[in-house]
């Protein structure tokens, strides 16, 4: 004789549990005071009785979150006049400790205020890169999306590099390629022009290209267009 | 604590050798404990700038390797009580020069001299490399040529990122150029960079300029560090700039061309 306790191997299946998409209606309050709702509520309803008998209401708390909200009484006078409160949404702890009370279900959906990331914030604005020693042979500095300061030389068979305007407060005697990213505002700047290369935004000139007029003096070159130009300062 | 001084340039043939001679023989004499190493193994040279090429038995890759302990190999100068050589090995190459060994060796002559000098062989490969890790300052030795200014300003990157001051964060290797022969008349013609002209494009103190001297060539190859000719410009340049080193105010002389006996007497 089969005992109650015993598990049943072949039973069928007792229940499904399935998630669906369901449309609900959604009251959503806008003040805290049920009684002045709950009269708001009863005009509405002395049209259309019938439309709002046994509804499924989910309460929308967004509006009145954070603010003090007698949870259990307003469910109370919705179910007086027959409507069904089945969940919250958007409340805040407070309210949904009551919810739960009051034998209502939180209902979480995507995008809830409280799990809203941080707006992205702006990256602070990029101050370059600075440095304070001579560029010596061979080595290479790349000032990443800014601007690149150098206040000593830059060495014959130095590279500089930026994304962004190059300034060299030394003579230029290396190479120096501004806006590397394509940037075609970027300029050089530089005390003392005698450099191997000088590049803007791909657009270069060599030193055997660069006028006798522009060499030896603090200039800045910039791109006219498709053409580099060499202006003294 | 001893301090190491690395002599290097970059580019061969300058006057590393004939520096680290004469420099280590400047110490030395004035009364400090030095040894000088030659870190160009395989081609080894400072001996025979030192004179004591024959009296090499063991070598500084042999103290690495553990085959002979440094009284073995260290060579007592005949002329200066002070001064001792460790000779580079001629059969070997630079591979035998690891980092470990070489910090070993500093450590164990760091005990018991004031002065280190390595000689550092040309180039910007290993055996420079290991020449300057562990030096705390370095005289850098350039001629008045585009080449050598050009080599001399990647070697100073270089003691600036590969050092071990440089990977600890510590001070930064002190640097001083030696400007080696120099011919004013030469500069004036404008066929040499001017010692104004390299001191701008290198931007690191100015330890000394020796100029352009017979007395060099025919030092060497009597195995004399041409500080000891003290007759001769050059070893009296070398000696001025031993003297700044060790922390004396001396005019730079020689700038300018040779003034004449009586010039020489009683000019400034």
């Amino acid at each position: 004789m089969p005992s109650i306790s015993q598990p049943i191997a072949d039973a069928t299946p007792a229940f499904e549990l399935k998630g669906r998409m369901l449309t609900l209606s959604v009251l959503r309050p806008l003040i805290t005071d049920h009684n002045q709702l709950a009269a708001q509520l009863d005009a509405r309803m002395a049209s259309m009785p019938e439309l709002f008998r046994h509804l499924p209401v989910v309460l929308d708390l967004e509006a009145v979150r954070g603010q003090p909200l007698a949870l259990a009484e307003l469910v109370d006078c919705l179910r007086q006049r027959g409507l069904i409160p089945v969940g919250v949404r958007a409340g805040d702890e407070a309210d949904e400790a009551a919810a739960v009370a009051a034998g209502l279900g939180v209902i979480q959906l995507g995008a809830e205020p409280t799990r809203r990331p941080e707006p992205a914030r702006e990256p602070p604005p990029n101050a370059g890169l600075v440095i304070t020693q001579p560029v010596r042979s061979g080595q290479q500095i790349y000032a990443r999306d800014g601007d690149l300061v150098v206040l000593a030389s830059v060495s014959p068979g130095a590279e500089v590099l930026a994304d962004g305007h190059i300034h060299v407060y030394g003579t230029l005697r290396g190479r120096a390629l501004a806006g590397v990213q394509g940037n075609s505002n970027a300029r050089i700047f530089c005390q003392n022009l005698e450099a191997e290369l000088i590049s803007i935004a791909g657009v270069y000139r060599i030193s055997e290209n660069i006028q006798e007029t522009g060499r030896g003096r603090p200039v800045q070159i910039f791109l006219d267009g498709e053409a580099l130009r060499v202006q003294s300062l | 604590m001893a301090r190491i001084i690395v002599v290097t340039s970059g580019k061969g043939g300058v006057g590393k050798t004939t520096t680290s001679a004469a420099f280590a023989a400047g110490l030395a004499k004035a009364g400090h404990k030095t040894v000088v190493i030659d870190f160009d193994v395989g081609l080894r040279n400072l001996d025979l700038v030192m004179g004591c090429e024959r009296r090499v038995v063991y070598d500084f890759v042999n103290v690495i390797n553990g085959d002979a302990n440094l009284n073995q190999a260290l060579i007592k100068d005949k002329r200066l009580d002070n001064l001792y050589i460790l000779p580079a090995s001629q059969t070997r190459d630079k591979e035998a020069l690891t980092q470990e060994g070489v910090g070993r060796v500093l450590e164990e002559l760091a005990e018991s001299f004031e002065y280190i000098i390595c000689d550092s062989p040309a180039g910007i490969e290993r055996g420079a490399l290991m020449a300057a890790y562990y030096a705390d300052d370095a005289i850098i030795v350039a001629n008045p040529e585009v080449s050598s200014v050009r080599d001399s300003d990647r070697i100073i990157g270089i003691l600036g990122s590969k050092t071990r001051r440089a990977e600890r964060n510590e001070e930064p290797v002190a640097l001083k150029l030696l400007l080696t022969r120099y011919a004013p008349s030469r500069v004036q013609k404008g066929e040499m960079l001017s010692v104004d002209d390299i001191c701008e494009i290198l931007a690191i103190e100015l330890l000394g300029v020796i100029p352009e001297s017979k007395a060099v060539l025919a030092a060497s190859n009597a195995g004399i560090p041409v500080i000891l000719d003290t007759e001769s410009d050059a070893g009296q340049a070398y000696e001025d700039a031993v003297a700044r080193y060790l922390g004396e105010d001396r005019p730079h002389r020689f700038l300018s061309e040779k003034k004449g006996f009586f010039g020489r007497l009683f000019g400034s």
